[in-house]
């Protein structure tokens, strides 16, 4: 396998120069070569595992439990914000 | 009398015999950091005003708290209420989180007083410090040489007596890894131990939260007070409180304490390998029963680490897209780039169930070799790194012989097992030597029993850098 690294740059919204472009593609498939090592390792009826302690389920009451930031603060972060809301990019295309 | 290179437990009995009042404590330690971190760089934001009115307060005040008056260090990766939290990364070179992090709430409750945040590889990926936007941080017992990390500034700062001690993360050995290259105590507790919430996350699955010390003792001290289910992190596991400084003065005579035949190959360096020995021999002394055990999925930790963690890394810095904090993704530096594009590219459609997935199972593997292993021992003894450390730019142009140099560390976090690092002496140019204690989900009781019983025969930890 090889990872293109300009698709691979767009996916996770990554702005590359040519130069790093390059120095990644041989890097990014080194790494890829000696992950692949797994391939060797016979894995059929393994379960994998995503919780390491095994934990399963965890819940609460349905309850508020408190912590809350007000709006002023949660916003406090940027400052591009109109009524203690952020403000983003438009993302729909209008027909006016 | 120097009140800087004072142990957790020595301030403690100061205060109770009034030798010095917490002000005069943080005072000094302000000192030596004015005078010592603009060239060691541990320090990348100081907190002195508020810890000065800190410790001012509880001085009008009756004693009370584990920590009552302890100075502390905080790795860069735990927001703090109004004080600047970066990660290391130009993205959050401004930002100042409007809350806290349960181990930072809970320290200062018990009376421990914040001095400022420390330098890190940013968003915690790397070995040696070097991937920080805020420069690298020196290790205080040569200057040519990497402190170790992620937690690189976590661990200088308690080496050089900056701070009696630091928080830390560990995903991969970002703790043990560090404290085996500047002779303090770095703990990686069980996953799920220590509440996560408001740690900047790194890979979630593997992430976990601890301290440097300059003793197990120390350590123990810090972990009664960390360790426990918050009710904002669901990973940690609901269990009673336990007294971690309980056993520490109970004898190991009968434990048998496993040496994985994998962990002492040819790849560790002379004076690693003598280091070790010497501390098998001590802990034989001790009256341990030595026995080799083997986990023979080892070679296979570091490609299931570089799968599982960049995918993980992927997902949680997907959220820096600077709109609700943080200036936009081209801030990133190299290390994060690599990570994020590594793990898109395992996580992307087609090839999830041939990377991630496959990762998965190798862990599960990982983990069976662990369980099997505490069948035979109550613990396992290994080295942490190995090498001592290594000089800055040794590694830096080669991310795979960068990510290798965890291969002791990394498999510990993939098992979820708990383990701590303890000096284990110096290499012939004075370079000093860790060796972790390693043992079954939850028992750090006993990791700080033997670590402590080593640290008593052994002293290693008396020895400071000359600064």
């Amino acid at each position: 396998m090889k990872i293109d690294v300009k698709k691979v740059s767009k996916l996770s919204n990554l702005t590359l120069t040519d130069k790093e472009e390059k120095e990644f593609d041989e890097q990014l498939n080194d790494i890829l070569h000696y992950i692949e090592q797994l391939n060797k390792i016979d894995t059929t009826a393994v379960e994998p595992t995503t919780q390491v302690t095994g934990l399963k389920n965890i819940t609460r009451s349905d309850e508020h439990i408190g912590g809350m930031l007000p709006p002023e603060e949660s916003t406090s972060g940027t400052e591009k914000k109109h009524n203690n809301m952020f403000v983003v990019d438009k993302l729909v295309e209008t027909n006016e | 009398m120097d009140i800087t290179n004072l142990t957790i437990t020595e301030i403690i009995d100061g205060y109770k015999e009034k030798k010095f009042s917490v002000s005069e404590i943080v005072s000094s330690y302000l000192e030596r950091i004015e005078k010592l971190n603009p060239e060691l760089n541990a320090f990348i934001t100081l907190d002195a005003q508020n810890a000065k009115k800190k410790a001012k307060d509880l001085d009008s005040k009756t004693p009370n708290g584990a920590l009552y008056g302890i100075p502390l260090g905080i790795k860069d990766m735990f927001l703090t209420k109004g004080v600047r939290t970066t990660a290391s990364s130009n993205v959050l070179r401004d930002y100042i989180p409007p809350y806290s992090g349960t181990v930072v709430n809970v320290l200062e409750e018990a009376g421990a007083i914040s001095l400022g945040k420390l330098n890190c590889d940013a968003w915690a990926h790397g070995s040696s410090g070097e991937n920080s936007d805020f420069g690298n941080t020196l290790n205080p017992w040569n200057k040519e040489r990497v402190p170790g990390g992620s937690s690189s500034g976590s661990a200088a700062a308690v080496a050089a007596s900056l701070v009696p001690f630091s928080t830390g993360t560990d995903t991969g050995g970002s703790i043990r890894l560090p404290a085996s290259f500047t002779n303090t105590v770095g703990l990686k507790p069980t996953y799920g131990l220590v509440s996560r919430y408001g740690v900047i996350s790194m890979a979630s699955s593997l992430d976990s939260i601890g301290h440097f010390s300059k003793t197990v003792e120390d350590s123990a001290r810090i972990l009664n007070v960390t360790a426990g289910a918050d009710g904002y992190d669901s990973t940690l596991a609901k269990r009673d409180k336990e007294n971690y400084m309980e056993d520490l003065k109970k004898e190991i005579k009968g434990l048998r304490i496993g040496i994985p035949k994998e962990y002492v190959s040819d790849a560790l360096d002379k004076d690693t390998k003598q280091a070790f020995e010497k501390s098998i021999k001590a802990l034989e002394e001790l009256g341990a029963q030595i026995i080799e055990v083997s986990l023979p999925n080892t070679d296979h930790a570091i490609a299931t680490y570089y799968i599982l963690q960049p995918s993980e890394v992927s997902s949680n810095l997907a959220r820096y897209d600077g709109i609700r904090f943080g200036k936009d993704r081209s801030y990133f530096g190299k290390e994060a780039k690599r990570r994020i594009m590594l793990g898109t590219f395992t996580l992307s459609s087609g090839y999830y169930d041939a990377y991630y997935k496959k990762a998965m199972q190798v862990r599960t593997l990982i983990i069976k070799d662990f369980k099997d292993a505490f069948e035979k021992a109550d613990a396992l003894v290994a080295p942490v790194s190995p090498t001592p450390a290594w000089k800055f730019g040794e590694k830096a142009d080669d991310p795979l012989q960068m990510y290798l140099s965890d291969l002791l560390t990394v498999p510990i976090n993939l098992a979820g097992v708990p383990a701590i690092s303890v000096p284990a002496g110096f290499s012939e140019g004075k370079l000093p030597i860790g060796i972790q204690f390693i043992g079954p989900h939850f028992s750090e009781k006993l990791l700080f029993r033997i670590g402590s019983q080593f640290e008593s025969k052994t002293e290693h930890y008396k020895e400071l850098p000359n600064l």
